[in-house]
């Protein structure tokens, strides 16, 4: 019985870990659906965001109520910047430029934040109250409880902004085909600095939490290369895929690390990777494309 | 000013030197080639080896990702396992160093082949993702595979040996790898006069189109992936002879990020540019050390700034390349070309 609960509580790790996941994930399509842009230095902004809210928090001393929007903005600005100054003027290029780019970027904030924070790993302060949770007689980590709440929360708060608003609508038409929206009369450019802005306040959304799980230090960007591998499972350009395949493949790393031993998480992530991208090239809810000469 | 150069032949048109400075030139850098060991002291032999390693390896990526367009992030992979081979085989087998090198990249070959089989079905992004999934699981592979990669301790290499002497200081170590280089890189310059090359160069432009036309696909990506891949090991058999210790950390994830930003940096799908986009990206870290040890005297803790400094500027090197200059130093060199040869006039 108890290896029952035992198991409980760890896929109820996991699935806090996956909403994670899904956040990161949920940066990546949004940037993707509006700009077809693969950006790769999502995991890097997810620790900007970490390290906005040290500063803001640690280093100002601001309550956690406001130091956490503080940071989300702080995040949204950075996204601001880097569209109009670096992706805008590529706008054009192969995509393999563009990701190139975003590469580039990502060495650059793990440069800026060296410089700044140095290298060693900080832990953010409380925010977060640590008395443990219990569903029926499972123990739940509050903080990973409070990880997935506001995940669950923010990713269906996209889906009915994607459905329903004007901007998501006007999101969704410049994904499906620019020509045609810009002749609708959609801002396309708009659109992208939108999609930056918000896919990157996203990122530093979840970093937060990340952070306040496991502490923040230069090299967590590593956590994005995972979140890549969901969007890829899931498919680039769908958010219900990246909602699926965030909780999957937190379930899946939960186990493997509990069950396995931890180095086998990489390897697993990886390999499940390849074997999605052999069966199933354009992701389990992604838009197959057609080329045509 | 040379206004024109007329080919009375095919093979006229289709050799490597066309003109007569460019004959001279080369020339030129063979003889330095040369001397160089002669002149310099053993800290910039040592920067010019590693530049020359990183050549072979950005020359092998250059092909895979600048000719066939295929983009890699798995190259550093495939060095280590050419360096992998090679010290298991300089420890288990005690095979001269010629053979190990060889051995070292048809097993990188090998390997890139199997790592190449999604790009039937997925190109761009999709395959740049599946191969850093693929130096992920390598690297998995080189940790616990501890029979053979002797784990997270690694392998100590012993030197090559040449007649009986040991190659350990850098001056011998350069004449085994600067020629190896020089024939590395002439051999990718010469696999874009062949049908091989030229199909790649087919594939990159537009893929389907080059199907139609009656170029296997599966078998040049995966041909493409083969070269790029043996390049890769050589390299790393001589980074393994060169630093003679080798550990699942000697080819960071980053090391492929470095070798696709040398061929950025360079000019992607120049011969030329994976050359100087190796030696510039070599460079610019210990330019950084030079310019931060004058500095020392107004910023009190400029080594600790170091690593940052360098990280940030090698973003904005890929970032400031592919906006402003997208052709790379390969681009800004025909410029200089150009400039001289139209002299009195301008372009």
């Amino acid at each position: 019985m108890s290896d029952w609960l035992f198991f409980i509580e760890v896929s109820l790790a996991g699935l806090g870990s996956g909403a994670l996941l899904a956040l990161a994930a949920l940066a990546f399509v949004l940037i993707y659906k509006a700009t077809q842009v693969v950006n790769l230095a999502v995991g890097e902004l997810l620790m900007l965001g970490g390290y906005l809210f040290f500063a803001f928090a640690a280093g100002w001393g601001l309550p956690a109520w406001a130091a956490v929007p503080l940071a989300v903005i702080g995040g949204g600005l950075v996204g601001a910047v880097v569209e109009r100054g670096i992706i805008r003027p590529m706008l054009g290029e192969s995509a393999i430029s563009v990701f190139m780019v975003t590469v580039g970027l990502g060495s650059v904030l793990i440069g800026l934040v060296e410089l700044i924070w140095t290298a060693d790993p900080r832990t953010l302060p409380a925010f977060i109250s640590t008395k443990p949770l219990f569903l029926g007689e499972a123990y739940v980590s509050r903080k990973i409880a409070v990880a997935f709440a506001v995940a669950a929360v923010v990713i269906g708060i996209f889906l009915l902004l994607f459905r329903f608003w004007r901007g998501g609508v006007a999101l969704r038409a410049t994904a499906t085909d620019q020509a045609a929206a810009y002749s609708c009369g959609i801002n396309v450019p708009g659109v992208f600095s939108i999609a930056w802005i918000v896919g990157c306040a996203t990122a530093a959304g979840a970093g937060i939490l990340l952070g306040a799980i496991g502490g923040i230090s230069p090299t967590m960007g590593v956590f994005g290369l995972s979140a890549l591998v969901v969007v890829i499972v899931g498919g680039l350009d769908s958010i219900l895929g990246a909602l699926v395949g965030g909780l999957a493949l937190g379930l899946i790393q939960s186990w493997t690390g509990t069950y396995l031993g931890g180095e086998y998480t990489n390897v697993v992530t990886f390999g499940i990777l390849i074997v999605a991208l052999m069966i199933r090239p354009y992701g389990l809810f992604g838009t197959h494309e057609i080329e045509r000469l | 000013m040379i206004i024109g150069t007329a080919k009375e032949t095919y093979r006229a048109d289709a050799a490597l030197l066309t003109t007569r400075p460019q004959q001279t030139w080369t020339g030129v850098l063979a003889l330095v080639l040369i001397a160089l060991p002669f002149t310099l002291n053993d800290y910039w032999l040592y920067l010019v080896c590693l530049m020359t390693i990183n050549a072979v390896a950005a020359t092998g990526l250059n092909i895979l990702t600048g000719f066939t367009g295929l983009v890699s992030l798995g190259q550093a992979a495939f060095m280590a396992v050419g360096a992998y081979t090679v010290a298991w085989m300089e420890r288990d087998l005690g095979t001269p160093f010629p053979v190990n090198l060889v051995a070292g990249g048809l097993v990188a070959a090998g390997i890139g082949i199997v790592v190449g089989i999604p790009s039937l079905r997925v190109k761009g992004l999709y395959l740049a993702i599946a191969t850093i999934a693929a130096s992920f699981i390598l690297h998995f592979l080189f940790v616990h595979w501890e029979a053979v990669t002797g784990g997270n301790t690694g392998i100590n290499v012993a030197p090559a040996r040449i007649l009986g002497t040991e190659l350990v200081s850098y001056f011998g170590l350069y004449w085994i790898i600067m020629p190896i280089t020089v024939l590395m890189v002439l051999g990718a310059a010469n696999l874009f006069r062949t049908r091989i090359g030229r199909a790649f160069i087919a594939i990159r432009d537009r893929d389907i189109s080059a199907e139609v036309l009656g170029i296997p696909l599966l078998r040049y990506k995966l041909m493409s992936f083969a070269i790029a891949s043996f390049y890769a090991g050589v390299a790393g058999g001589l980074w393994a002879y060169f630093f003679r210790v080798i550990t699942p950390d000697s080819f960071p994830f980053m090391a492929s990020v470095f070798l696709l930003a040398a061929i950025i940096v360079g000019g992607m799908g120049t011969i030329i540019g994976a050359l100087l986009g190796a030696a510039f990206m070599t460079l610019v870290p210990e330019l950084l050390r030079f310019v931060m040890d004058w500095a020392s005297p107004w910023l009190p803790n400029a080594t600790v700034l170091l690593s940052p400094v360098r990280t940030i500027v090698f973003g904005l090197l890929i970032i400031g390349f592919l906006v402003f200059e997208p052709q790379g130093l390969a681009e800004i060199i025909q410029r200089v070309r150009r400039f001289f040869r139209l002299w009195p006039f301008r372009t």
